[in-house]
C-alpha cells in the first residue's frame, strides 16, 4: 500500500524542495519506487533541483484539469531508475488547484508507486493545505531558530486538523526534520538547541542535516545532494533519516563542528 | 425696556439604549401560527408576561386591519408587542407599536420553566485536552475551566470562563473568568507566556518578573491587581 508523506514546514526556506529531493533519491537507491509531486504552483524549484527543467512538458494543473494524462506528465530522473517526477506549473497559481482533482491524481499515483511525496509550498494557503490533504505521514521541516520553529507549531496544528485522516478521527505519522543545524552557532549559543526545538514541538526526530556548502552545490547542478556528493555530512544525515523513515533504528548523531587538518597546525604552531 | 429674563431650559438629553428582546415571526396561516403558540405557551405559562417582545412581519403579507387584530389576539395571550419589524410604517396607524428596525441577532437560552422548589446546584464543567495546543489554535470555553495536558505554543489561546491548568509550558495567551469570574485562577508548570487575563484585567509578557520565568506559577487577582507568584 503506497504512503503518502507531506514534507512541510510553514517557513519558507528552510529546505523544503532539498529535502523533498534527498529524501526522494534516497528512497529510489533503497528500492522504493517514488514519485515526488510539487505543490508549489507557481514558483517551481522541485524540478530544478532534480536537474528535469529542460523535460517538462505537462505539468500538475493539466493533470488536475485532464488536459494530459499522468503517464504524460511523470518525468523519469535519469540517474535513478525508480525515481519520478511531477512537476508544477511555472505559468498559473494555486487558485488553479482543486480539492477533488488533487484527490484524484494523488489516488492514481497510489496506485502505481510505494511511496508519493508531497513537496508542500511556504505558508498556509491553498497550497500548503492542499499539499497535506491527503498525507498519510509528515516530514516538518525546521531550522533551529525562534521564527522556524513556532511556524513549524502552526504546521503540526493543521496536519491535525485540516488533513483528510484528521478528519477521520485517525493521526497524520508525524517526524520533524531539523535542517541547515550549524555545531559551531550551537555551541555558541546562538542557535536553539535541539532538545529545545523538540520540547515546543513535542514530536518525534527524524534526522538532523547539517548546514553545508554541499547542498547549494548540489542544488546548482540539478542533481540531489545524497547523489552528488554521497560521502557527504549533508547526504549521509539524509541517508540516514530516510532509513529511519523505512523504520530502521539508528542512533541519532549530533553533526560535530568539523576541524579541518590547517585550523589543527595552525592551533599546535601557535601553542 | 426691561429685558425680560426667560426661564432657560434645559434641552432634554436623550440617551439611547440596547435591549435584548424576543422576536415572534409569524407565518401563514396565521390562525395556525397562533395554535402553535398556544402550545408553547401552554408549556410555560406565563413566561411571556412582561417580557419584551417583537413581532417580525416581514414573512407575511398583512393588511392594517390584519395586524390590528393580530396585536389584540397577542394581547389577549397576555402578550405585549413592544415594536414591529418588516412593515412598512404605512401600514401601521398611530396607537400601534412603533416599527423597528436594525435588530441584531443574539442567542437567547431556552431557559425551562423556574421551579423554585428543587435546588440545583451549579454543575461546573470543564474541558479537558491531552495532547499539547499548537500555535494558532484558539480553544473557547466560556462555561468553566480549560485543563491542558502538554504545553500551549507561543501564538496559541485559551479563553475560559473558569481557571485554566496547564501541565506544561505556557507560552501562548491565556484569558481566564471571561464571564466575569475574578476567582478564576491561572496554572502552568512553566510560565512563558505572551499575555495573561483574568476578568478583563491583563498582563502582558514584557511585565512578567524575570525571576518567575521557567518555573511553576500561579496567577490570580488580588482587587484589581494581577499578581502571579510561584507555585512550590
Amino acid at each position: 500500500m503506497a504512503k503518502v508523506l507531506v514534507v512541510t514546514s510553514g517557513k519558507g526556506g528552510v529546505g523544503k524542495t532539498t529535502s523533498t529531493a534527498a529524501i526522494g533519491a534516497a528512497l529510489a537507491q533503497c528500492g522504493q519506487k517514488v514519485v515526488v509531486v510539487d505543490f508549489d504552483v507557481g514558483l517551481r524549484n522541485l524540478d530544478l533541483v532534480l536537474g528535469a527543467e529542460r523535460r517538462v512538458v505537462f505539468d500538475l494543473i493539466n493533470v488536475v484539469q485532464g488536459v494530459a494524462k499522468l503517464s504524460q506528465a511523470l518525468i523519469r530522473d535519469k540517474r535513478l531508475e525508480n525515481l519520478w517526477l511531477l512537476p508544477a506549473s511555472q505559468t498559473r497559481d494555486k487558485d488553479a488547484l482543486t480539492e477533488e482533482g488533487v484527490g484524484r491524481v494523488i489516488g492514481e499515483l497510489r496506485e502505481s508507486f510505494d511511496w508519493v511525496i508531497c513537496d508542500s509550498p511556504a505558508g498556509i494557503e491553498r497550497g500548503a493545505t492542499l499539499a497535506m490533504r491527503y498525507a498519510d505521514e509528515a516530514v516538518i521541516v525546521t531550522n533551529p531558530e525562534v521564527s522556524s520553529v513556532r511556524d513549524s507549531d502552526r504546521i503540526i496544528g493543521m496536519l491535525d486538523s485540516k488533513t483528510v485522516k484528521a478528519e477521520k478521527g485517525e493521526r497524520v505519522t508525524k517526524h520533524i526534520l531539523i535542517t541547515r543545524f550549524d555545531a559551531a552557532r550551537a555551541a555558541r549559543g546562538e542557535m536553539l538547541a535541539i532538545d529545545d526545538v523538540l520540547e515546543i514541538l513535542a514530536t518525534p526526530l527524524l534526522g538532523i542535516i547539517p548546514e553545508s556548502q554541499d547542498v547549494l552545490r548540489a542544488s546548482n547542478v540539478g542533481c540531489p545532494v545524497v547523489i552528488n556528493g554521497p560521502s557527504t555530512t549533508a547526504a549521509r544525515a539524509y541517508l540516514e533519516a530516510t532509513k529511519r523513515l523505512l523504520g530502521e533504528t539508528i542512533t541519532m548523531k549530533v553533526p560535530a563542528e568539523r576541524k579541518g587538518l590547517m585550523k589543527l597546525l595552525l592551533r599546535r604552531r601557535a601553542a | 425696556m426691561d429685558a425680560i429674563a426667560e426661564p432657560v431650559t434645559q434641552p432634554v438629553r436623550l440617551r439611547g439604549r440596547s435591549y435584548l428582546a424576543f422576536v415572534f415571526t409569524p407565518v401563514v396561516p396565521i390562525v395556525g401560527w397562533l395554535a402553535d403558540l398556544d402550545a408553547t405557551v401552554a408549556r410555560s405559562p406565563g413566561f411571556f408576561i412582561g417580557k419584551p417582545v417583537v413581532l417580525d412581519l416581514s414573512a407575511v403579507e398583512l393588511s392594517r386591519s390584519a395586524i390590528a387584530h393580530l396585536i389584540v389576539s397577542l394581547e389577549k395571550k397576555n402578550i405585549r408587542i413592544l415594536g414591529i419589524e418588516g412593515v412598512d410604517q404605512s401600514l401601521l396607524s398611530p396607537t400601534m407599536p412603533p416599527v423597528l428596525s436594525g435588530g441584531r441577532v443574539c442567542e437567547i437560552a431556552q431557559a425551562a420553566p423556574e421551579r423554585p422548589e428543587v435546588e440545583v446546584r451549579p454543575q461546573v464543567a470543564s474541558l479537558l485536552l491531552d495532547s499539547p495546543v499548537r500555535s494558532g489554535q484558539s480553544v473557547v470555553f466560556p462555561d468553566g475551566d480549560i485543563t491542558v495536558l502538554g504545553s500551549v505554543g507561543s501564538g496559541a489561546e485559551l479563553v475560559a470562563g473558569g481557571s485554566i491548568h496547564v501541565y506544561g509550558a505556557l507560552r501562548g495567551r491565556a484569558m481566564a473568568g471571561v464571564n466575569g469570574n475574578p476567582h478564576a485562577r491561572i496554572f502552568c508548570q512553566r510560565i512563558e507566556a505572551e499575555l495573561l487575563a483574568i476578568d478583563g484585567y491583563y498582563q502582558t509578557a514584557e511585565e512578567l518578573d524575570q525571576t518567575l520565568r521557567n518555573r511553576p506559577a500561579q496567577a490570580w487577582l488580588d482587587g484589581g491587581v494581577m499578581r502571579i507568584t510561584p507555585l512550590t
